[in-house]
């Protein structure tokens, strides 16, 4: 089924559209930033060229969701499952508290991407960031992978704050010199090559659905930040 | 280290009546009592007394009561005893002041400095035994939008509702702050009630999905365990950006609670610290707010109508009006004496307004701007009463919340010790051999009897002003005034002096 985005100014009639179509691939070309497509779905690929709005793919619950352009804020918010390919760079809290699937930016991602991260059983989220990060990226991370490549990025392809109040998974930043303003409790170290296995995967597929040359990632060193605790806070209070 | 301290309260057990039983003992998960075997009898060390009376309430020949202690600091109105422990506390271990239950302190009471009307003599006083009586509530938008087919007939359309048989609902309170009987006990008695309880943010046990209608599932900053098949099981879905006993501050319940189905409901791994954040990160504003409004009724087909929970602050009636105009379709609104599992000492005591104030501006301000119809209202924080019900909706409430009164009725003492998770009631508390001791059964039926004594208490009061329906209760202002209140609390809550 192939939706011109254009005939629904409202996100309500377009999304419904998507909701109510069989079809297993739905194509939604000229996106003019219609929000919350493809919101607590599962089971359909959605492919879209264009640009559309806040909370692409919030809840989602499995399918795939294919983006030609950039994708505005919220981007997967609380998702559980599912994948959304990003050809392109992402506005702010990208993967907010997503808890499964897997996020594929090509290019660069706002402020906050990957807060409150989690993982639960067999899920693992993760996020994949092919240029660079801004601010408080992985803010309080609780689970999950979260790979920042930098590619085309100059300087440490992460902004301030990186890893504030993480207390779980793992950030993978490809660079030269880590943050300078990294949190006591986050533990920074280079990637031993046991740390790259587990995520050889997750970058192949990255590669693939981006066409981007995996030699290219191998020319940097990856530096791999793990909170120290699960309980950053447990020794703050007093029983009044 | 000396410690500084001297216990609060004393144990004190009458010797001619105790009989070396050892209930005391085995009741008491603080370990105040024990037997000592030299001297034959039992002892009881104060010093880890919280004063639940749990001891009390079993022992068999009543040997046992708690008494405030007369131990006392040198007479100070400046220096009290509790601010001088609180040093004591805060020097020895360097750490943030913890505590639980709401406000304990002597702030004003307004639902008690407000009183009701009745009729005499003009208007008929209504008996609520022997003719009818609503108190059946629909909490959602009131659309005065009419829609037409072609043919001009119209079309019967109205925003997704919530149906109470009576204005009162459980307030939130999640799974790992309370324990599954207690929300087992909160889930049957609304279900038996025909209203709603709340998950909080602690997510919804698979037990409990069959209670759905009766359920509102809570959306918080952490976002723990939501997820599509959550937002469709419950009647509503609530937002919660803020609470009456901690307003501006998240939480985190501490790894060491994160254990078995904690952990499975909230969607995090065991031991793992669930910290929600203070703001929801995605929200800085009302347009904000918007997104997540949307982005939940688009996830749930528009179906369910969504709350949005905010604590009572000082420019509580600006912000009511943007949430009234971010398509949520309730306001809840939690004033400062909100209970809470565990909440920063300092915060909860000095952070927020009274709910009667709080709720008489966001009604006037609503009305004012025209919109009111757009939200119902819903108040909590604290409703201890039938009388404050009653109060609550002739300020403007549609319908309240109760949370520490629901304790209460399932044997709460308000000893304010939730947050060491020893609670001896089976309600604050993880631990199995204590959890057992609250039974669901008993527990759904003292909500049950709480909720329908209010119930007949409230009509007995409409009765008394010639009304015979909640709906000409609500925002019915002429129905109360105040008592020794100064010009500018009666300006605010919109009532007249007694007398006038």
């Amino acid at each position: 089924m192939k939706i011109h985005a254009c005939d629904y100014t409202d996100f309500r009639e377009l999304n419904q559209a998507v909701g109510e179509s069989a079809d297993e691939t739905v194509v939604i070309d000229r996106c003019v930033g219609q929000r919350y497509i493809g919101c607590g779905i599962s089971g359909k690929e959605i492919q879209i060229t264009g640009t559309p709005g806040n909370a692409l793919g919030a809840y989602l619950d499995g399918g795939t969701i294919r983006l030609k352009g950039n994708a505005q804020d919220a981007t997967g918010d609380t998702m559980n499952d599912g994948k959304i390919l990003i050809d392109g760079n992402s506005g702010d809290a990208a993967g907010y508290a997503m808890r499964g699937g897997k996020i594929f930016i090509r290019g660069d991602a706002g402020y906050r991407a990957g807060i409150h991260m989690k993982a639960y059983e067999d899920k693992i989220p993760v996020l994949v960031i092919g240029g660079k990060a801004g601010s408080f990226l992985g803010e309080y991370q609780a689970g999950g992978v979260i790979i920042v490549l930098g590619l085309g990025a100059e300087k440490t392809p992460v902004g301030n704050f990186c890893g504030t109040g993480m207390h779980g998974g793992k950030i993978f930043i490809r660079c030269k010199r880590l943050p300078h303003d990294l949190p006591p409790q986050v533990k920074a170290r280079r990637a031993s090559a046991e740390d790259l296995s587990s995520i050889e995967g997750i970058l192949s597929e990255f590669c693939k659905e981006f066409s981007v040359s995996k030699k290219e990632l191998e020319n940097e060193h990856f530096y791999l930040l793990t909170p120290d605790s699960a309980n950053p806070y447990k020794q703050l209070y007093v029983t009044n | 280290m000396i410690n500084y301290l001297y216990p609060d309260y004393e144990i004190v057990r009458d010797p001619s009546k105790c009989i070396a039983c050892r209930v005391c003992e085995r009741q008491c998960a603080n370990e105040a009592h024990s037997f000592d075997e030299e001297a034959g009898c039992m002892v009881a060390d104060s010093s880890r007394c919280v004063n639940c009376h749990r001891c009390v309430s079993l022992c068999p020949t009543r040997a046992l009561k708690i008494v405030k202690s007369d131990h006392t600091f040198k007479q100070n109105a400046n220096w009290t005893g509790d601010r001088i422990t609180e040093i004591y506390k805060q020097a020895s271990t360097g750490g943030v002041l913890l505590s639980s239950m709401g406000n304990p302190n002597a702030f004003p009471i307004y639902f008690d400095k407000i009183l009701i009307n009745a009729s005499q003599v003009t208007n008929p006083s209504i008996d609520p035994l022997r003719e009818p009586m609503e108190t059946k509530t629909f909490l959602g938008k009131k659309t005065g939008e009419i829609r037409r087919d072609e043919k001009g007939r119209i079309l019967p359309y109205t925003e997704p509702q919530i149906e109470l048989s009576v204005p009162i609902m459980f307030s939130a309170m999640s799974y790992g702050s309370i324990s599954y009987n207690a929300h087992e006990s909160l889930a049957r008695a609304a279900q038996e009630l025909g209203i709603l309880y709340n998950t909080g943010e602690g997510g919804l046990h698979e037990d409990f999905r069959q209670y759905g209608a009766n359920t509102i599932v809570q959306v918080a900053s952490g976002r723990f365990g939501v997820y599509k098949d959550y937002l469709e099981a419950g009647a509503a879905i609530e937002i919660k950006m803020g609470q009456g006993a901690k307003p501006g501050i998240g939480g985190h319940l501490p790894g060491t609670k994160i254990v078995g189905d904690i952990s499975k409901t909230r969607m995090i791994p065991e031991g793992s610290d669930a910290i929600s954040p203070a703001p929801h990160h995605d929200i800085y504003s009302i347009e904000d707010l918007r997104q997540l409004v949307f982005s939940l009724k688009e996830a749930s087909e528009y179906k369910k109508p969504v709350i949005v929970k905010i604590a009572a602050v000082h420019n509580v009636a600006a912000i009511a009006s943007g949430v009234a105009r971010s398509g949520a379709d309730i306001i809840a609104i939690d004033g400062f004496r909100g209970g809470t599992g565990a909440a920063p000492t300092r915060i909860r005591d000095n952070v927020g307004i009274p709910i009667e104030l709080a709720l008489a501006s966001v009604d006037s301000r609503l009305r004012e701007e025209g919109i009111r119809d757009n939200v119902s209202i819903v108040v909590g924080g604290s409703i201890r009463s039938s009388a404050d019900v009653v109060k609550a909706i002739a300020l403007g409430a549609d319908a309240v919340y109760i949370a520490t009164a629901a304790l209460l009725s399932l044997g709460c003492h308000l000893c304010r010790s939730c947050q060491s998770g020893k609670c001896n009631w089976g309600i604050a508390t993880q631990r199995p051999e204590l959890v057992k001791r609250l039974n669901p059964d008993i527990g759904s039926q003292r909500l049950v009897n709480l909720v329908t004594a209010w119930k007949h208490e409230i009509m007995e009061m409409m009765g008394g002003m010639g009304i015979n329906s909640i709906e000409a209760l609500k925002g019915n202002r002429l129905m109360l005034r105040g008592i020794g209140l100064n010009e500018k609390e009666l300006e605010i809550l919109g009532i007249k002096h007694a007398g006038e």
